[in-house]
């Protein structure tokens, strides 16, 4: 008989959600905490992204991602959080038994939480759809940045960006910056889903020309790329005959969008919110199982690294209460739904016990871009909190604290759901 | 590599599925044999871009090749699998009758079947079929239970390395180019070495063009001008294993006479996919290998594959791809014509043309017929020490039990470095596809030998990682990484060359 080790909190994933989940959790005393990381270092996806910009509301300044990596993986290492790396959990039971693999081993492990923090993965090629060859030379951007920024290698010299997506920007400044000639960017929305200062600074400054409304609808080589036809679409996204145009050039950056990577959280049975593609949680994070909880890039997407942060130490912090003994999912709990011009509101349900113990923090992402809107929160007929924002984008997560009075009043109806809505 | 002077007793023109079948057949003797293709890997036409059926036979007009080398090439698997370690699974097939106006083609094709020597064939109404595959349409359907699916380019592979193993040289990248038949009734065979762009030529006795697509163009050489072949493009997509166990069974829709092929239809593979397709659409004869996908049939199957599976998501697509038929009928024309496997009016060069569907599921029985017509010509030389069986554990590694793996695992702590994380591949696996025995060397050989990068992400988290191997492991440099052949360089260089400034 093999023994199966034991431990209070499990954090897989090693990017900057399990870091600050990993850090949360043994703050808060738990007592064994386990951090698995599948790559040969912390820090996941922050390594390979070289440029700055990371933490300006964290640590009020603009670092890299291995800085933003390095002042977590310090403050782990302080603290003697225990690391694996090199080692794949393959598979998680609704009652956190793991099953893991790295060289030379395969076991098992057992574990009062998890947090599955495993971050995104970039969709590609075949999500889209694209007629055409397939040639090589057909990247997602987040590859290609892995290979220009981890391992020397140009993927090519004449390039195309289909969506504007962050990792899009970033590496539309990257490859021009190593000489490559970066064409244009395309996207098929008529506006960009990437953050505001990454257009500047990614594209005006560089004069790369971003086309709205625009998508590829061709791809052509046999062999290596030879260019792609591209196109105007409608307001229903439908390419409009005649607009199409060849485009030459040697290689296609996919930035068109991120899928939550949730294989394990299939596996353990955890419900999941076909819009987010993420579990559903609570307001501390937990999903649907009791003891797992789920939080960054994993849950949603977010557009800012502080935001993983924030939400994976309360993840983190609640894991740790949970793998104590404290009560879990038994209680009252309102659920929260997107009303109209949310596409959606994450946590999903707020426990009763967060009328008295404290503030929960409601992120959510608008539909469409709006400028002097009043975001509402209500409770059947009756308004919990408003708030107006000058300017709200699909690209931007918005946040709106609700204090425990705010909760309180939403418990008056619990059987009316808080509905989140632009007024 | 063998004496360029030494005469070939057989040359085997295309390694596809057929072509390999051939070689592994003959190299139960002790000839001399070698196989040309011209693609980087064997496998990369028509063998990698079908459904991966082994079909029963029931499809096809009695007494023609396709009926009888049909039948008994399926009745030749179980063995060749088995020898071979590759994966097979005989899950059975329902052709369905959606109408009545289906029901004299569903006759007629037990008619067929029967009179083609299908075993186990069962008429069944909706509830039978439904005990079979819940949820099926249909009034009446026709069961062949000796229907299964298989990995096609698993398949090829393991025929091509088997008969590498009993000593069949294969020269990959290899175009022919020029044929001629000497005097002496040797050929000589002109082909130009596509990796450094040099003429070889070879000497061989017997000649056999399994060219596919192409078989039509390397007939011509030789001096035979009747045959022509024309490309028929089939689309299919590729579904996530999200989906794994939804199909129990192959579900086909009854097809009409003059289909080119038999419909689009769900097939699921065995690596736990699901294949929507294939289209049948004829190309222009400008380039055969034009497997480009195209808007409308794009559209077509994703409207079949939802009307099939109502609650597949958008991600659930996560790859297309197409193959071209080498068919015998023009477009006018239409349907199928018989394979071409004969004798030709140059002694020694024999042809196999039009080998499309059932061209996977009667390779072993096409094998043993161009054998018995490879034997007219020279004397197979009987020999002892013919190994049937592929060295090695060759099947995938995640799919074995917990103790299994953990036993390999003992043996070879590679087997436990996952490196392709959706289709969980090792990195053991990884090592052996890449230390294949044929040489091969792009991308696509990695991928077609140990699955990686076929997974939802396509790549995006493990291609890094094998290219890292690649080159810290086995030097490779940025422009030696081919994804397949016709120049599909990966990498442009380095980002600095080493020492440079940052």
């Amino acid at each position: 008989m093999r023994s199966i080790s034991r431990r209070s909190v499990a954090v897989i994933g090693g990017g900057p959600a399990g870091l600050d989940a990993a850090i949360a959790a043994y703050e808060a005393g738990a007592l064994d905490v386990v951090l698995i990381e599948r790559d040969i270092r912390l820090g996941g996806i922050l390594n390979q992204c070289i440029h700055d910009g990371f933490g300006l509301h964290r640590f009020k300044e603009a670092l890299s991602g291995p800085e933003y990596a390095s002042r977590c993986i310090d403050r782990l290492t302080d603290l003697g959080v225990s690391v694996m790396l090199e080692t794949i959990v393959l598979d998680l039971s609704p009652d956190r038994r793991m099953l893991l693999s790295r060289r030379g081993a395969l076991f098992e492990m057992e574990c009062d939480s998890v947090v599955l923090a495993m971050g995104c993965r970039e969709r590609a090629r075949g999500a889209l759809s694209i007629p055409g060859h397939r040639p090589s030379g057909v990247y997602t951007a987040g590859a290609a940045q892995n290979l220009v920024n981890m391992e020397n290698i140009m993927p090519g010299r004449n390039i195309v960006i289909l969506g504007s997506g962050d990792i899009g920007l970033i590496m539309a400044r990257r490859m021009t910056l190593e000489g490559a000639h970066v064409e244009a960017v395309f996207e098929i929305m008529p506006y960009s889903s990437g953050l505001p200062r990454n257009i500047q600074q990614c594209l005006v400054d560089y004069e790369i020309p971003l086309y709205l409304s625009t998508t590829v609808v061709g791809i052509t080589g046999m062999g290596r790329l030879e260019g792609v036809t591209v196109a105007s679409v409608d307001e229903n996204r439908i390419p409009v005959r005649g607009t199409e145009r060849f485009v030459p050039c040697d290689t296609l950056l996919l930035s068109v969008g991120l899928i939550p990577e949730n294989e394990l959280a299939r596996s353990a049975g955890v419900l999941l919110d076909p819009v987010t593609g993420g579990p559903k949680v609570d307001d501390r994070c937990m999903t649907s199982v009791p003891g797992i909880f789920s939080c960054g890039n994993a849950l949603h997407v977010h557009d800012l690294v502080d935001w993983v942060s924030e939400e994976a130490s309360r993840a983190g912090a609640a894991s740790a209460k949970y793998a104590s003994g404290e009560p879990g999912a038994s209680g009252r709990a309102i659920s929260v739904v997107p009303g109209s011009g949310i596409r959606y509101v994450l946590p999903d349900r707020i426990g009763e016990h967060a009328s008295v113990c404290g503030d929960v923090s409601l992120a959510f992402r608008v539909a469409s871009p709006s400028r002097g809107s009043v975001v509402g929160i209500y409770s059947g007929g009756v308004r919990i909190k408003e708030e107006s924002h000058s300017r709200l984008h699909p690209a931007e997560m918005v946040w709106i604290r609700l204090g425990c009075d705010d909760i309180a009043r939403a418990y008056e109806t619990p059987d009316e759901p808080l509905e989140v809505r632009i007024v | 590599m063998g004496n360029i002077n030494e005469i070939y007793d057989v040359m085997i023109i295309g390694a596809g599925v057929v072509g390999v079948a051939i070689a592994r057949e003959l190299s139960r003797y002790s000839n001399r044999l070698g196989v040309i293709e011209k693609e980087p890997d064997v496998s990369l036409g028509a063998s990698c871009r079908n459904s991966g059926v082994i079909h029963s036979g029931i499809n096809y007009k009695p007494g023609t090749r396709r009926a009888i080398l049909g039948v008994r090439g399926n009745a030749m698997m179980d063995e060749l699998c088995f020898e071979l370690n590759v994966p097979l699974k005989r899950i059975g097939k329902l052709t369905v009758a959606l109408t009545e106006e289906d029901l004299p083609g569903l006759f007629r094709l037990y008619e067929q079947g029967r009179a083609n020597g299908v075993p186990g064939m069962e008429m069944m109404n909706n509830s039978a079929m439904r005990r079979i595959q819940p949820g099926v349409d249909g009034i009446f359907g026709l069961w062949t239970p000796s229907s299964g699916i298989i990995s096609p380019y698993g398949l090829t592979i393991a025929l091509a390395e088997n008969a590498h193993a009993n000593g069949v040289d294969f020269y990959l990248e290899c175009q022919v180019e020029s044929l001629t038949r000497r005097d002496d009734g040797v050929f000589e065979v002109g082909a130009r070495d596509l990796r450094h762009n040099a003429m070889r030529k070879f000497e061989t006795r017997v000649i056999i063009n399994s060219a596919g697509i192409h078989s039509d163009e390397i007939s011509r050489m030789a001096g035979i001008d009747d045959g022509v072949i024309w490309a028929c493009r089939g689309e299919y997509y590729v579904l996530d294993r999200r989906l794994d166990g939804t199909l129990k069974t192959l579900v086909y829709p009854v097809p009409g006479r003059n289909d080119p092929g038999l419909g689009i239809h769900l097939t699921p593979t065995v690596d736990g996919n699901i294949l929507i397709g294939p289209s049948a659409v004829y190309i222009p004869d400008e380039d055969r290998e034009d497997y480009r996908a195209t808007a409308p049939v794009m559209e077509s199957l994703k409207r079949e594959g939802l009307r099939l599976l109502p609650d597949l998501a958008a991600s659930d697509f996560i790859r297309n791809f197409a193959g071209n038929r080498p068919k015998q009928t023009s477009p006018e024309v239409g349907g199928n014509a018989d394979f071409t496997i004969e004798d030709t009016a140059i002694p020694g060069f024999i042809r196999l043309q039009g080998i499309e569907s059932p061209g996977l599921t009667s390779s072993p029985a096409i094998a043993l017929e161009v054998r018995d017509l490879v034997s007219r010509h020279i004397e197979l030389r009987s020999r002892t020490d013919f190994n049937a069986a592929n060295p090695g554990f060759t099947g995938f590694f995640s799919d074995l039990p917990l103790e299994a793996r953990r036993e390999l695992i003992g043996s070879d702590p590679e087997y436990g470095e996952i490196i392709c994380r959706c289709e969980r591949i090792t990195k053991r696996e990884i090592r052996n596809a890449i230390e294949n025995p044929l040489g091969a060397r792009t991308l696509m050989s990695v991928k077609y030998r140990a699955r990686a990068t076929m997974g939802r992400c396509q790549g995006g988290f493990c291609l890094p990682r094998i290219v890292r191997m690649l080159r810290d492991e086995y030097g490779y440099e940025p422009e030696d990484f081919m994804a397949k052949g016709r120049g599909a360089y990966m990498f442009a260089g380095h980002v600095r060359s080493r020492g440079e400034a940052v």
